[in-house]
């Protein structure tokens, strides 16, 4: 009831064949990509849901099916109770929702000036009118994210990556919204850029008591955001629960494998034994779990049947050793 | 005597509103068979000073002052032909992205023969049973099989091991590695991390790591050189500059990064960004976003100072006091 | 907080002239003097009636008497004709100087609707994509497989069957126009569809449409001036071409009528006496029209080069 954003079984898949005539030509079959394969999350409100995995995963398509930029291919996504499709149609739903990307340099357009690209949601939600009140918001809503009104006048290419990526926020937030989804805002940046940007959008969290969708492959990114936390692989979540205890009681052997590959300060000089093995095409997944072939602990039964998930404590692991609990 | 030595390199880049300085004065050695991680932010001048070592500097970018000395022998100077037989032979170079490093035309193993037989006398058969051995080395599962695929027909982190085979195949005593592991995902990177270390420790390799990620030199690198706008801030040994760094810049760097350890509540962050080239403050180049700056910093520029365990360019840590 | 050097405040002409693409041409041999003769080319077309010496147009100042004289620098030339005359007695350089301010004036007509037919087709091709783009773009690899002088003359050959004898002379410039920029919509249909194609999938383009902006508005606000950098260039280069296309047709004699000459028109007239000594007729037309084109497309070739390498 009080979850901002509702995502129940959502699967997404893309046609990838090559065109028809080349498949008349080549034999080729039908190619479909399972970007998204069966999902549920909830995000309540004024709380960050990170999506954590790496690339091809699927975290990104999660990210645009929850603004509508995609539709699903099944399941259903609700925004504020309503199904997202009709909560998009109304503008008055609509300007409460926007999105951050990962790009500064490509999501800002490069042609315009920044006071444009701030006042964008403005003009077309129709929020404020008179040029007079927009130029007021517009200073208003670049200082908030630490740029100065007279900002507004420079042209995109005028700043640094970091001030880009200030900007893409204020114009996120200029239609007042309360639910962001930020697709690897900060995985452009420079790490001392990045900590600026972190730090400004939990302010802006705790201030306006925004609700965030968070997607990143940076784990320790992702510990500072969250307050829940899934980890997504070959297009599905395989765990997701409370970020600290994820962090601290990683159930999933896949979870575990991400914490024990990334480098970190603390391992100074700290050996270890990195887990073998790359992701699997998405467009072949392996039957079962499809984790099974890198995984330590699989078995037959992983080989041929897809785990369901199994509840320990607050957290939902997809995973039979879990399960069985031979983890 | 150190393997590699580099002293005072300066290098700019003339353009039409002036000539801009991307690496100012910047000094250090590499000994045989150590480590050495070059860290900093986008702009600071790390790839350039790879870039210079292996002769790659691309124009309009030239080296105007200090020398690059390879086993005490200047390499800053040679002609391109003299530079090219150098590189590879006793210069290998990884860098991040696999695919502009292979030729997709070429099978792997055509690759790798041709490059070890233009360094190596020996025998087609002899360079082919080499490239294998290679190919194995860097963890290639199959290597005898498919050492005639072409890169295509690898995935990422497999085509990321090629090249390493590719540098390393005339066994080099010195490898650059310019952000080998950031188009990789985080647990190929762990693998190749892995597979750095353990082929510098067992073929007693120099390498000199490039690259953004902290927390990949904590874990690779025996000592680190921090730059910032084209100059080393900071230069000791890996385990003091991540802990204790001297240096308000590494430290400002070190609080910036988030921990996989423990939450917290703000992240330390450092104001500002870097400068452009074009605009470089006078004195310390790092005064005008420095938390300890004192008047000194604004005028005068430090250079590396002993610190401790560390050498860090910072007027904290000048035991003379400033003869005015 | 920022440590970037504060700009100041500039006006749109000082930023330009600031620009690398100033700083470019600038360093540009060939672009400062290819676009010093295209302007003059301009500038002498556009201000005939005015500085020309002559109105080739006006009978009442012809006189039969005055025909063939040769051009000034030769024995029997006269001062008053410095390129000397033709047949009817006209001025050559003050028709040259009609002839290119007609030939110009075909020329930028039909590469400006060619212009907007293509960039309007190419940017709802590329936006759209599916259905809308495999139709319209197989109509323009259909088109691209014949010649377009040959498209010109086909649509000229309708308009001629169509049209009754008097209108068609009075529209015959209009018929040329369309002929011509029919024939070269495709380029820039293609053009602006690959650019269309990238722009589209850019986060600028993802973030208006969070926003529910409507795909017309998305495609003229956002992408549109992010796609226009090709199409200078390739109008640029297709207005030599349409030049050349507007003289062929009238030198074949399916142009424009000699009441009303263009240069090609008048390189038809000289052709006739090209064998009896007075080579003037056709030689001056010929070399304002190789030297006019030229100018454009090396300025053209020009702007590919510099464009190119920042901009896409």
């Amino acid at each position: 009831m009080s979850d901002v954003l509702e995502a129940a079984h959502v699967s997404r898949y893309f046609d990838v064949s090559k065109p028809w005539l080349q498949r008349v030509l080549t034999g080729g079959r039908r190619a479909v990509l399972r970007a998204v394969d069966d999902v549920s999350f909830a995000i309540p409100k004024a709380t960050t849901l990170s999506l954590v995995g790496e690339s091809g995963c699927g975290k990104s398509t999660v990210a645009r099916l929850a603004v509508g930029l995609y539709e699903p291919t099944a399941g259903s996504i609700r925004f504020e109770g309503q199904p997202l499709s009709a909560a998009r149609a109304q503008a008055s739903l609509r300007r409460r929702m926007n999105m951050i990307f990962q790009d500064p340099y490509a999501s800002l357009n490069p042609r315009w000036r920044v006071r444009d690209i701030v006042a964008e949601p403005l003009r077309a939600f129709k929020i404020l009118n008179s040029p007079r009140e927009i130029t007021a918001r517009v200073g208003e809503l670049l200082t908030q994210v630490g740029l100065s009104p007279a900002d507004g006048e420079k042209f995109p290419h005028e700043f640094s990556g970091g001030q880009r990526q200030r900007v893409s926020i204020a114009r996120a937030l200029s239609s007042t919204p309360d639910f962001l989804v930020c697709d690897e805002p900060t995985s452009a940046l420079d790490v001392s850029v990045q900590a600026q940007i972190l730090n400004l959008m939990r302010d802006l969290q705790q201030r306006l008591g925004l609700t965030y969708l968070f997607i990143s492959h940076n784990l320790a990114v992702v510990r500072h955001m969250s307050d829940r936390l899934g980890v997504m692989y070959l297009g599905r979540i395989v765990e997701i629960g409370p970020g600290e205890d994820v962090f601290r009681t990683p159930r999933h052997p896949y979870t575990r494998l991400l914490l024990d590959a990334i480098p970190d300060l603390e391992m100074v000089g700290k050996p270890r034994t990195p887990v073998g093995g790359e992701v699997p095409s998405p467009l072949a997944p392996p039957p079962g779990c499809p984790f099974h072939p890198r995984c330590p602990l699989a078995n037959d039964r992983c080989r041929v049947e897809r785990p369901d998930y199994t509840v320990a404590r607050d957290t939902l692991v997809a995973c039979h050793a879990v399960e069985e609990g031979r983890s | 005597m150190a393997l590699l030595d580099v002293r005072d390199l300066t290098v700019e880049f003339p353009t039409r509103r002036g000539l801009l300085r991307a690496i100012d004065n910047v000094s250090f050695s590499i000994e045989t068979g150590e480590i050495l991680g070059v860290v900093g932010e986008s702009g600071a001048g790390k790839s350039l000073t790879g870039a210079s070592i292996i002769g790659l500097l691309d124009p309009p970018g030239r080296i105007v002052g200090g020398q690059i000395l390879l086993d005490g022998k200047r390499i800053d100077n040679l002609s391109p032909e003299r530079m090219r037989a150098v590189r590879g032979k006793q210069i290998g170079a990884i860098f991040q992205d696999p695919l502009t490093t292979l030729d997709p035309l070429a099978s792997i193993g055509s690759q790798l023969t041709e490059t070890i037989q233009t360094h190596l006398r020996l025998s087609d058969r002899e360079a082919r049973e080499r490239a294998i051995k290679w190919l194995e080395e860097v963890g290639i599962p199959g290597a005898r099989a498919r050492i005639d695929a072409y890169p295509h027909e690898f995935s990422g982190g497999m085509r990321q091991r090629v090249v390493i085979a590719l540098a390393l195949c005339a066994e080099p005593r010195l490898v650059v590695a310019d952000e080998p592991t950031t188009a990789l995902d985080v647990s190929i990177q762990a693998q190749i991390i892995e597979l750095l270390k353990r082929l510098a420790r067992e073929h007693g390799m120099s390498v000199m790591l490039i690259t953004h990620d902290m927390g990949v030199i904590a874990e690779t690198a025996d000592r680190v050189a921090v730059m910032y706008a084209g100059r080393i801030v900071e230069i000791g040994p890996v385990m003091d500059v991540v802990r204790h760094p001297k240096h308000p810049y590494s430290e400002g760097l070190m609080g910036s990064i988030p921990s996989l350890e423990h939450r917290v509540e703000r992240l330390r962050q450092i104001d500002g960004a870097m400068p452009r080239l074009n605009a470089i403050p006078v004195g310390c180049p790092y005064n005008p976003r420095c938390p300890k700056v004192f008047d000194r910093c604004r005028v005068e520029r430090p250079n590396l100072l002993d610190a401790g365990a560390t050498q860090s360019a910072c007027w904290l840590y000048d035991k003379v006091p400033a003869h005015v | 907080m920022s440590i970037t050097r504060p700009t100041r405040e500039k006006g749109a002409l000082a930023r330009f002239f600031d620009s690398d693409f100033f700083y470019a041409y600038r360093r540009s041999p060939i672009a400062i003097v290819s676009s010093l003769i295209a302007a003059i080319c301009l500038f002498g077309a556009l201000l005939a009636p005015w500085i020309a010496p002559h109105n080739p147009f006006d009978l009442a100042s012809l006189n039969l008497l005055d025909s063939f004289k040769p051009p000034a620098f030769m024995a029997e030339g006269e001062r008053a004709y410095p390129l000397g005359t033709d047949d009817q007695g006209r001025d050559m350089l003050s028709g040259i100087m009609y002839g290119a301010r007609i030939s110009l004036e075909v020329g930028i007509l039909s590469v400006a609707l060619a212009l907007v037919v293509g960039v309007s087709l190419g940017l709802l091709a590329g936006y759209l994509g599916g259905t809308v783009d495999a139709v319209l773009m197989r109509m323009a690899d259909v088109q691209l497989t014949f010649p377009s002088i040959l498209i010109a003359l086909l649509v000229d050959g309708i308009a001629r069957a169509l049209l009754p004898r008097e209108l068609h002379e009075a529209l015959e410039l209009y018929v040329l126009v369309f002929a011509i920029g029919i024939a070269l919509w495709p380029q820039f249909a293609r053009t602006v569809r690959g650019s269309t194609l990238v722009e589209r999938g850019r986060e600028y383009v993802m973030a208006a449409r969070v926003i529910g902006l409507s795909s017309p508005r998305i495609m003229l606000s956002h992408i549109l001036p992010n796609v226009l950098g090709p199409v200078l260039v390739i109008a640029t280069i297709n207005l030599g071409q349409a030049i050349i296309a507007e003289a062929t047709l009238s030198f074949l004699g399916v142009g424009l009528p000699p009441t009303q000459p263009s240069l090609g028109t008048l390189i038809r007239i000289g052709n006739d006496f090209l064998f009896s000594g007075e080579w003037w007729i056709t030689v001056f037309p010929g070399i304002g029209l190789a030297v006019m084109v030229l100018a454009i497309n090396l300025l053209g070739d020009w702007l590919r080069d510099a464009l190119n390498p920042r901009l896409r």
